[in-house]
């Protein structure tokens, strides 16, 4: 589903930052995957490269067999639209509208009609249990309620691959337990995942966790049955 | 496209406040540019209603005093002009001149009607009159070229006179009028002008000459040119004319007093070139005031741009494409604009109709005229649409620069909320 050969990345600041120094990796379809790294690691600009929202200087990108590279915004616009789902720390929800007009929005930039994209709206709202929220406004919906909005969101446009940028990092320990289970039964109805994140407990509920390290991947990490219990060391209670 | 306007309708309503600021600044640039317009038109058709009394192939001349010494004559004798004068031009300047035509008249006259006694002047005129003085019949005929050879004793008379001598202007044709003793019958009465003042009743030249008896002297001559069609030409008619005169009456060819000319179509070119410089400089001001509009528009609106650019992030994530977004902004630009325009376009057009009301109708009186100065000052609906018009250019105009830096905004964003 994803392959990366010998991505770089250098931001051209007051001062050169090589961010990215050679990442490989082999994301398959149906794969749940944590990307796991201390602040300053590069883990966030690996997701933007992943998401197409960010480009990279060297090496070679591949999402669902289409190469990503030298995009114009209009064709890289359409290629999140159609193959990937955000999921945001910060929900990244539009303030002025409702749950069911945020969930909608995605199918708003592909043409489908008002009336058709609102009623799938209101499906995928139901799905996360938050039909009667439909009509709230972001600020008048709990933490938890706000993430599955945009988990509704990620999931209305039937994308190849969600990625999460610390999905779980605005929210209490609770709520945090509840997303990523929905994150883990979507990935169960074989839902190709790609999480962030610095916390282990959610790191380990992913089948695999890519260590990353001062932009080079440190090692990969299968995850055991044991590893991912809530009682071990690494378990996702904070 | 009414998806993306539903979209708009959103934002908009969103920020109130920020619309209905960015809204007045539309309105009161429009209504400003409306009355302007308005202002502008009402003078323009004050000057046009004036100048609508000028028939543009006429040159009049009028008797003067030579100013300088000429072959031994003295200054400031008076140079008369006679029917001499008139008959010669027509031989001198065949090919130039359509007709001609003198004027003489009689002060002090008493016209009697009835019980109503008018002191009034007596004016003799040819049948050109009509024309070379750009009157227009009210009710039955002018004096024509049998009253003329046959001395007939047939009167024409402004409304005003025929009113006061029988009750109504248009019962006047067919009656009878008694002047100095002698029976006149009205067959005509001319239209009221404003700016006419005194009392004045014209008869056949022919008969005013025999009855009083006048010599060969003339107040007036009028001549109506053809084949004259610039002002330059028009220029050096009136000069032929004056040599002409020079050289019987012996004045100086170049004394301009020696006989006073007035010329129509240099005075139209005056009043044509005022009015021109007028449009021009309300249009000006106009498009000033616009241009103010579109600046202050175009800076709101890159304020809500950059107070936006977290949710432009976030649907450029979403798969917005800049096209949608530059899209979406120019015609909010585009709403905005042209709503409030239409306010502030409404509120002119009321505000002119208003001035038209009270400002409008109004004169100012000089004393021996009544002058109206602000003719109908109120636009049109052509001047509506394109009004319209310009609103629509001047918010896409407005949106152009926000929706250009709305759309280099990178989808990072969303992410570093």
């Amino acid at each position: 589903m994803i392959q990366l050969k010998n991505i770089h990345k250098t931001y051209h600041g007051g001062t050169e930052l090589h961010v990215l120094k050679g990442i490989s990796l082999d994301i398959r379809e149906g794969e749940f995957v944590s990307i796991m790294g201390a602040s300053g690691s590069g883990k966030s600009t690996l997701l933007n490269i992943l998401g197409i929202l960010d480009t990279y200087d060297e090496g070679e990108y591949s999402l669902a067999g289409t190469p990503v590279r030298n995009l114009s915004e209009t064709h890289a616009a359409r290629l999140r639209n159609e193959s990937i789902g955000f999921i945001f720390q910060s929900f990244n929800l539009i303030p002025f509208k409702t749950a069911q007009e945020n969930v909608a929005l995605p199918l708003f930039y592909r043409g489908v009609s008002r009336a058709k994209r609102n009623a799938l709206a209101l499906e995928y709202l139901d799905r996360m249990g938050l039909k009667d929220w439909a009509t709230h406004l972001p600020n008048e919906l709990s933490g938890g309620q706000k993430q599955r909005v945009a988990i509704a969101r990620a999931l209305i446009t039937h994308p190849k691959i969600i990625l999460a940028d610390e999905p779980t990092g605005a929210l209490d320990s609770r709520t945090s337990v509840e997303v990523m289970q929905i994150l883990k039964d979507l990935h169960r109805q074989g839902m190709t995942i790609v999480v962030v994140t610095h916390e282990s407990g959610v790191a380990y509920q992913a089948e695999k966790i890519v260590h990353i390290k001062d932009g080079l991947i440190e090692n990969i990490e299968e995850v055991t049955e044991q590893s991912r219990s809530p009682f071990t060391m690494n378990g996702v209670m904070k | 496209m009414l998806e993306t306007l539903l979209e708009i309708r959103d934002t908009i309503l969103r920020s109130k406040m920020r619309t209905a600021a960015t809204g007045i600044a539309v309105a009161s640039g429009l209504f400003l540019l409306i009355t302007l317009l308005g202002f502008s038109n009402g003078i323009i058709h004050t000057m046009q209603q004036q100048s609508q009394g000028l028939a543009l192939d006429v040159i009049n001349l009028y008797p003067g005093q030579a100013s300088k010494p000429y072959r031994g004559l003295k200054a400031w004798r008076y140079v008369p002009l006679t029917e001499r004068d008139r008959t010669m031009t027509e031989d001198v300047f065949q090919r130039n001149v359509r007709s001609t035509s003198v004027q003489i008249s009689q002060d002090n006259i008493y016209a009697t009607a009835g019980k109503q006694t008018l002191s009034t002047t007596l004016s003799g005129v040819y049948p050109d009159y009509l024309h070379t003085r750009a009157r227009n019949l009210a009710f039955g005929r002018f004096l024509n070229r049998k009253d003329m050879t046959e001395r007939r004793k047939v009167a024409v008379l402004n409304e005003r006179e025929a009113r006061i001598l029988y009750g109504h202007a248009e019962v006047a044709v067919g009656q009878l009028l008694r002047i100095s003793g002698l029976t006149y019958t009205v067959v005509g009465v001319l239209k009221q002008r404003m700016e006419d003042y005194g009392s004045e009743m014209l008869v056949p030249f022919s008969t005013l000459k025999h009855i009083y008896n006048k010599g060969e002297n003339v107040n007036q001559m009028s001549v109506r040119t053809r084949n004259i069609t610039t002002v330059t030409q028009a220029d050096s008619m009136e000069n032929g004319l004056r040599r002409m005169l020079a050289r019987t009456h012996d004045f100086d060819p170049t004394d301009k007093s020696a006989v006073w000319t007035w010329n129509a179509a240099r005075d139209a070119q005056s009043v044509n070139q005022a009015t021109n410089v007028m449009t021009f400089s309300f249009w000006i001001l106009g498009l000033l005031t616009m241009l103010s509009g579109i600046v202050g528009v175009s800076n709101i609106m890159l304020i809500t741009v950059k107070e936006r650019t977290h949710e432009f992030g976030i649907r450029k994530a979403l798969g917005a494409r800049p096209w949608n977004i530059v899209r979406m902004v120019i015609l909010e630009s585009m709403i905005i604009t042209t709503l409030f325009g239409y306010v502030g376009m409404f509120a002119g057009v009321a505000f002119c109709q208003w001035m038209d009301k009270n400002m409008g109708n109004q004169t100012m009186d000089m004393g021996f005229a009544q002058v109206q100065y602000f003719v109908d000052p109120t636009v049109g609906l052509d001047t509506c649409l394109q009004a319209t018009l310009v609103m629509i250019v001047a918010g896409a105009l407005a949106g152009f620069f926000p929706a250009w830096r709305a759309a280099k905004v990178q989808p990072i964003e969303a992410l570093r909320g």
